[in-house]
């Protein structure tokens, strides 16, 4: 079966810029890898960083999120937030066991195709370096998480 | 709940690497999926038919269509439910062509991914609530950002629709480029005869207030309901009482200031009134070369002008304007021709611009419309164009083609031979880009009646010898390099987004191009509308395009603007955050968080909590990510919705 090697990426993308960024590529026949999967949301601002975590626990190998260019938020400053809390996030990555190689964001404005098309491949293949995620079972993740949490 | 999940072929734009019929028949499987189908065209006439009629035979409550991105064909399906009874929101779509077929070739893979895609918007939807617009009042003046020929059009327009407008302009003049044109292609009709009076019902329409001098400091608030800050810089001279008599540049006797309006070809006064035309017609003092604001000297103007009007203390000033729509029209700007360096050009003096030749062939020009060589005022006999000068060059980061260039120099060599009858001209062109109405005719005169002689090849250097210019290149016809002895080299510097645009369009929140032009909706279908309700775009400030084309969009985005203010209420988008006071703490952080300040406190029983103010909520959800209690939810993309989806692509 062709493509059977494909592993779990999710995308949470800003429907502003990178959503059309990525359409841009498409338009453009920009020829990508198919693992990613997209998620669209309003604004990077919306993504709450356990989203991506709740996303890298539930089964995912890797999860991309994508905003406006800072300064170029169609909500003048959503993806400063997401910034903030995302770089937060993925330093945190490690004490939840896991490699922060697997969790990107970026920035890719609506007219950048081609560079929707280098972010996906770019990412892409550092998943498939990485490999499927190692897996508790779901009993040991909550217990992973809420004790990483302090809860 | 029942849904029913369409699957288009979009011709073969998607059936080509997605086996729809495989999709449809995976859809049935899905929870709550009562009918699927594939379709040939969703969007087409018996496309949407098909859907309505489904939801009717089937009784569907909520529907799906796997086709292309939302951001093109989302309001046409919502209209379509919504014609069959449904709420508007109970519709989600998955994007199956942009991400899946037209990236990939593999149809396995493409078929597994659609369905995969297909069920996150099924399990979005599920959890899917009717939702209801909320109305709100607009206000009906419009804001047009630069005055050349596309703003000016747009205001003349919208006030001729009965709007008010307030159009402002960076320089102390409206016109722009165009008032610097001397003829315009195809018609070598004089350019000041077409855009002179255009100025003039600006000036005069009761409806439009210009403010000149002025930028765009910072906009607050979302359509129809704009709070503009405007900067307008100290012009040194009252303009309420300056009558633009002139009598100030008569006796100004700092004559060597920079002339912008004539792009530098020769020099002013230090206090100016750029062309006769200028409107407003008023004075303005350059700081950098007046010698009272400079020494402490002189003050003549002060002494002689009849209405008092210099004022040496003026500040510049900070002013607002309500405005219920936006177009920005700030056109272009020339590249920097230094930056070949081979040309000589910015230290050759007679090395030139084509802006700077058209003020030479001006008759209101530093030379009175006579071509005279900026070193030494000789006639030139020989001219030398160069084409494509920072336009379709890589090394220079400018591959993109400046549309004009190739028409202008056409009207140049003409004018050119009008001017002066013995001369040659030569023209080193790539190609020739004369797509439009009469244009490539047009291009053929100047080769055939006016004996131009074009050159087809790049110019690798241009150098002095004697007092002429070597100009050498190579002719890729003829595969034979070519020196050309000249007396004037006009290079024809490609456009550029003007200075600035970037900064502007931050702030308006619209996008721009890696260039800084700004990028429109829809390449096609919403060529003047941006991402950004009420903010729309005319002229080159999109993208380089010559004077019809700038008009075109003037007239269409004062179009578009007339049509928003034809309802006396707008509707919100529904899709805005809305606070479960059960939850909600109080605490105050979405307040502090919300870009449009549309979270208000409330007292509820002697309890702070929020609550947000429905017409002003832009429903970016930063909010939502925010709220410690998850007290506030952004409708359509709650938090529940998206675990959903993300466990319809993880769990399932
Ligand atoms: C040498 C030359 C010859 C040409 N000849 C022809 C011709 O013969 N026929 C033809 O059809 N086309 C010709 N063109 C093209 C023509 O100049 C453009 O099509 C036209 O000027 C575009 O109009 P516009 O209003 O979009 O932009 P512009 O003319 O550039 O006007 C933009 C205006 O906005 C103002 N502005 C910019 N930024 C701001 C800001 N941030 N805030 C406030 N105001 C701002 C500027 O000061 C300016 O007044 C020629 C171009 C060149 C360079
Ligand atoms: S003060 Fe003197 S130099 Fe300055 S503008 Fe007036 S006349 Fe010219």
């Amino acid at each position: 079966m062709s493509g059977v090697n494909e592993l779990r990426i999710v995308g949470f993308l800003c429907n502003w810029c990178s959503y059309g960024g990525a359409d841009a590529a498409g338009v453009g026949r920009l020829a990508q890898p198919t693992d990613l999967r997209i998620i669209r949301m309003p604004c990077s601002g919306r993504i709450n960083p356990l989203f991506v975590a709740r996303t890298l626990l539930s089964g995912a190998d890797g999860v991309l999120v994508s905003g406006c260019h800072p300064r170029d938020c169609h909500y003048a400053e959503g993806n400063f937030y997401a910034r903030r809390r995302l770089e937060v996030f993925k330093r945190l990555l490690p004490t939840l066991g896991i490699d922060p190689g697997r969790f990107e964001y970026t920035w890719v404005s609506a007219s950048e195709g081609q560079r929707w098309q280098t972010v996906v491949t770019t990412f892409t293949e550092q998943i498939h370096r990485l490999g499927p995620m190692p897996r508790f079972s779901p009993g040991e993740a909550c217990v992973a998480v809420l004790a990483e949490s302090g809860g | 709940m029942k849904i029913g999940v369409f699957i288009c072929h979009c011709g073969s734009n998607i059936a080509g690497t997605v086996d729809t019929a495989q999709v449809a028949r995976t859809a049935l499987e899905f929870p709550d999926v009562a009918f699927a189908t594939d379709t040939m065209y969703a969007c087409s006439e018996p496309g949407q038919e098909a859907i309505v009629q489904a939801i009717k035979d089937h009784g569907l409550d909520g529907v799906v269509v796997s086709s292309c991105t939302p951001l093109m064909h989302e309001p046409t399906f919502r209209r379509t439910v919504e014609r069959a009874g449904l709420n508007r929101f109970m519709f989600e779509m998955a994007n199956i062509r942009e991400h899946v077929s037209w990236i990939g070739k593999d149809t396995e893979a493409n078929t597994r991914k659609a369905a995969e895609l297909t069920r996150m918007a099924v399990e979005k939807l599920r959890r899917n609530m009717p939702l209801f617009a909320k109305q709100f009042e607009v206000n009906k003046r419009v804001l047009v950002v630069g005055g050349g020929v596309a703003g000016i059009q747009a205001a003349l327009d919208c006030a001729d629709g009965g709007r008010e407008v307030v159009l402002v302009e960076r320089e102390s003049t409206i016109g722009g480029k165009m008032a610097k044109l001397d003829k315009t292609f195809p018609t070598v009709d004089c350019s000041s005869c077409v855009l002179g009076p255009k100025m003039v019902d600006v000036a005069q329409h009761p409806k439009i207030t210009v403010h000149a001098l002025s930028e765009i400091e910072d906009v607050k608030g979302f359509v129809g309901n704009f709070e503009i800050a405007i900067r307008r810089k100290a012009a040194y001279v009252d303009w309420a009482k300056c009558t633009g008599c002139g009598l100030c540049m008569e006796k100004c006797p700092s004559r060597k200031s920079l002339d912008r309006f004539n792009e530098g070809v020769g020099t002013t006064t230090a206090i100016n009134i750029p062309f006769p035309q200028a409107i407003p017609k008023k004075a303005v003092i350059d700081p950098a070369f007046c010698l009272k604001l400079t020494k402490d000297k002189c003050g003549v103007c002060a002494k002689i002008c009849p209405t008092q009007a210099i004022d040496f203390k003026q500040q510049e000033a900070l002013f607002t304007e309500q405005v219920g729509a936006v177009i920005a029209a700030t056109g272009y700007d020339l590249f920097d021709i230094s930056k070949y360096g081979e040309y000589g050009a910015g230290k050759l003096p007679d090395v030139i611009t084509g802006l700077q030749y058209e003020r030479l062939l001006s008759a209101s020009g530093p030379t009175g419309g006579h071509v005279q060589r900026p070193s030494d005022g000789r006639e030139p006999k020989t001219v030398v164009f160069v084409q494509c000068v920072g336009s379709r060059d890589k090394s220079v980061d400018r591959p993109y083609c400046s549309g004009f260039c190739c028409m202008y120099t056409a009207k140049q060599v003409i004018l050119t031979r009008d001017h002066i009858p013995d001369s040659t001209s030569y023209v080193f062109y790539m190609d020739i880009r004369a797509p439009g109405k009469m244009y490539d005719e047009f291009t053929r005169r100047a080769m055939e009646e006016y004996g131009a002689r074009y050159v087809r090849g790049r110019v690798a250097m241009i150098y002095p010898k004697g007092d002429k210019y070597v100009v050498r290149g190579a002719d890729t016809l003829m595969g034979t390099q070519v020196e050309v002895e000249a007396d004037l080299v006009v290079l024809a510097a490609g456009a550029e987004a003007s200075q600035g645009a970037g900064k502007l369009a931050e702030k308006l929140r619209i996008s721009y191009d890696k260039y800084g032009f700004f990028l429109e909706s829809h390449p096609k279908l919403r060529p003047v509308e941006t991402n950004t309700a009420g903010v729309y775009l005319a002229g080159s400030c999109q993208g380089p395009k010559d004077i019809p084309a700038s008009v075109a969009q003037g007239s269409a985005a004062a179009a578009k603007v007339l049509a928003l203010f034809s309802k006396d209420k707008l509707e919100n988008d529904p899709m805005i955050a809305a606070v479960d006071i059960r939850r909600c703490v109080g605490c105050g952080k979405c307040i502090q968080v919300c870009p449009f300040k549309a979270i208000k406190e409330v007292d509820f029983r002697g309890e702070p909590k929020a609550e947000v103010i429905e017409t002003v909520c832009q429903g970016c959800g930063l909010c939502t990510a925010t709220c410690p209690q998850g007290a506030i939810q952004l409708a359509h993309f709650t938090d529940n919705q998206i675990l959903a989806e993300v466990n319809a692509l993880c769990l399932a």
